[in-house]
């Protein structure tokens, strides 16, 4: 059996298809560091990032589809599903191998497998710009905590760039513990050390927030429970569109805001 | 911002809650040079309500007077309830705010008639006006047409707004003249018209001359009542059908009648709004709109309106059934929409799909294809199995049926046995 174990970055996942196709030798597994399991009986190559033969590898691609494509196969990485190394592996082998461009067969197990996963995390990325919720802070800054399935907030940044472009903001991963910061001009990666932010719900802490802050979290309340039609209650719909791990972010959702609003 | 906004919020969006409209998708407006907000070409719900409706934009009304007497309407004259009027800095903040705290997409305006249709219009472009040139606010903005306003105001509305409707209600004029008798369909076509023909006129425009600015880029909607009157479904998809190929309007919505005025004599008496019917109306619609069928293929003299058990697209097909089985590998894209079972997404991957190979019923599983309906109704590379013609439509009906059931009763019946014990 042979396993490579790659440096956990993507562009040390391209490399071991890279070396993996060049040395013309099938990897039965290909795992990162982080979730390797010893087997005495395999042959390991241990892989770490070049990246020239990164370049290399995305060039091809590139050429042989659009960038749209490479996109997805960006995309279908960020799910961390098990598994999904061999899926990428077998995709690109089969773009690369194959004389026309395989992207549409629907007929092909990898092909339409590489697209699902693409598909959820591409969900999640939507998720995000649907359920974040910013809360104003008293220095003018708009924080707003996620708790993303997948490692999607990077996805997400043009998007809020564009929309949010005159305020600060603050967006933050309460899973992988990593944000992002936009100061007006450009936006950087982050780590918080700040005690006034609850990591878990999300919640900035009452001293730090805007007078105005709880004025509008309750006034979004009450506009949600206004707009809601009694007669025609539906909550196997309503949980299906917004499921409960969202709730906590949410100021028309949470039991806190609403002991507020009454 | 205070107490008294929080109340006349509770009133003005409670006003504005039986208007289903709330798509923010159709337009793109750009941030320009470092302001607030884009309105996104695919749109973006923020929350979901307990009754399942999406909230994407801010649906409020500017007040809830109103000199108009419409029997189906909350906020008619006669009614003794709250009201209220916004300030127009009132709806401008409360716009801003929200967007900024990614709550909302953007403005849902509506308003009851004050004084006149000039003056309520006119106070609610100047919002329009305020967001877009004051606060540079790029959101979406909707705003309703109110019929019998100035030409000119729908004209500058049209500028500011992403998109403009106005509300036909009841989808015949005898009937729409018993229930509200300040109404009739000149009244309610007019402003329709005079948009129509603004945007046809600004595209030509923006061909000649790029940076001409935008009229209402995500057109115009409409509304129509359902169950009110007792106009079939033939009567409502022939006008939708109507408004969508001559108005060129970009969605119509249709919504359950909610018996808001029950001492109203004109009005039906209803057990619960007419939901089913409402959902079935939304799959004719969507047939109509992406599945290229025609109206009267979905309802006919024959068969005025939808069945209400089962889906229009299924309907059609066990009407039909000499038009199947469908061969996957080799029938035309509109050939294979008509499937039950297989929706615009599928049909695209089939047909990109099968160029590389025939395709197989586990291809089509993993394409997304509904089998548990569409087995019936196609043929592919492998051994035939009973479809529509063998099995007879009623039986295929049947066997759909059983599907929807639910599962409860099986487990009474093994109650029953158990007690027996």
């Amino acid at each position: 059996m042979n396993i490579f174990i790659y440096d956990h970055t993507f562009e040390g996942l391209l490399t071991a298809i890279h070396d993996a196709m060049e040395m013309k030798i099938n990897p039965d597994k290909i795992v990162s560091t982080k979730s390797f399991q010893d087997d005495l009986f395999a042959i390991k190559y241990n892989i770490s990032a070049e990246y020239d033969k990164f370049e290399e590898i995305w060039k091809k691609v590139k050429d042989k589809t659009n960038e749209q494509s490479c996109q997805r196969i960006f995309k279908a990485y960020l799910s961390e599903n098990a598994g999904i190394e061999n899926v990428i592996y077998n995709y690109i082998k089969l773009i690369i191998e194959t004389p026309h461009n395989i992207e549409t067969d629907f007929s092909n197990d990898t092909v339409i497998k590489l697209n699902n996963l693409q598909k959820k995390v591409g969900r999640e990325v939507h998720r995000m710009l649907m359920f974040t919720r910013f809360q104003k802070t008293i220095d003018d800054i708009y924080y707003a905590s996620f708790d993303p399935k997948y490692n999607v907030i990077p996805l997400t940044i043009s998007h809020f760039k564009n929309r949010f472009a005159d305020q600060k903001w603050v967006i933050f991963d309460t899973r992988r513990k990593y944000g992002y910061y936009y100061d007006l001009e450009n936006v950087r990666e982050v780590t918080i050390g700040n005690q006034k932010v609850n990591l878990e719900t999300g919640k900035a802490d009452k001293d730090i927030l805007h007078v105005s802050e709880k004025l509008f979290q309750k006034l979004w309340k009450s506009y949600y429970d206004s707009i809601n039609i009694k007669e025609r209650k539906n909550l196997k719909v309503h949980m299906q569109f917004l499921p409960k791990r969202f709730w906590k972010f949410l100021p028309e959702k949470d039991i806190t805001n609403k002991m507020i609003a009454n | 911002m205070n107490q008294n906004t929080t109340n006349k919020l509770k009133i003005l969006a409670g006003a504005a809650k039986y208007d289903v409209s709330c798509a923010s998708s159709g337009s793109n407006r750009p941030n320009q040079g470092k302001g607030l907000g884009n309105a996104s070409p695919w749109g973006i719900c923020h929350s979901f309500t307990e009754d399942g409706r999406c909230i994407s934009l801010m649906k409020l009304m500017l007040t809830n007077y109103c000199i108009y007497d419409c029997a189906y309407c909350i906020n008619r004259k006669s009614n003794d309830i709250p009201r209220t009027t916004f300030t127009v800095d009132e709806v401008v903040n409360l716009t801003i705010e929200f967007y900024r705290r990614n709550y909302i997409e953007g403005l849902f305006l509506s308003s009851g008639i004050i004084k006149n249709p000039d003056y309520t219009m006119e106070r609610m472009v100047r919002i329009a006006k305020e967001l877009r040139q004051k606060h540079n606010y790029n959101g979406y903005i909707h705003l309703k047409a109110i019929p019998g306003a100035n030409d000119l105001l729908h004209h500058k509305a049209g500028l500011f707004a992403d998109r403009l409707s106005v509300n036909i209600e009841i989808a015949t004029e005898p009937n729409l003249k018993a229930l509200a008798p300040d109404k009739n369909f000149k009244s309610i076509l007019n402003p329709m018209n005079t948009i129509k023909n603004r945007i046809l006129e600004n595209k030509e425009e923006r061909r000649k001359f790029k940076h001409s600015p935008r009229f209402t880029p995500a057109g115009q909607s409409t509304q129509l009542i359902i169950g009110a009157t007792p106009d079939s479904d033939k009567h409502i998809l022939t006008l939708a059908g109507n408004l969508y190929n001559s108005n060129k309007l970009k969605r119509v919505y249709y919504s359950g009648f909610i018996p808001v005025n029950d001492y109203d004599k004109r009005l039906p008496v209803l057990k619960e709004p007419p939901l089913k019917r409402e959902n079935r109306l939304y799959q004719a619609d969507w047939l109509f709109r992406f599945y290229h069928f025609n109206i009267d293929e979905i309802v006919n003299d024959q068969h005025p309106d939808l069945d209400l058990e089962i889906d229009p697209k299924l309907s059609y097909a066990l009407r039909n059934p000499w038009l199947f089985p469908v061969d996957i590998n080799k029938a035309s894209y509109e050939t294979i929409l008509r499937v039950p079972g297989i929706g615009v997404l599928s049909a695209k991957k089939i047909i990109l799909g099968r160029r590389y190979g025939k395709l197989t019923i586990a291809s089509l599983k993993k394409i997304g294809v509904v089998l548990k309906r569409a087995q019936y109704f196609i043929t592919c590379n492998e051994l035939k199995q009973p479809t529509v013609n063998e099995l007879q439509p009623e039986t295929v009906r049947q066997i759909m049926l059983s599907h929807n059931r639910p599962k409860v009763q099986n487990n009474r019946i093994i109650h029953k046995q158990l007690s027996l014990f």
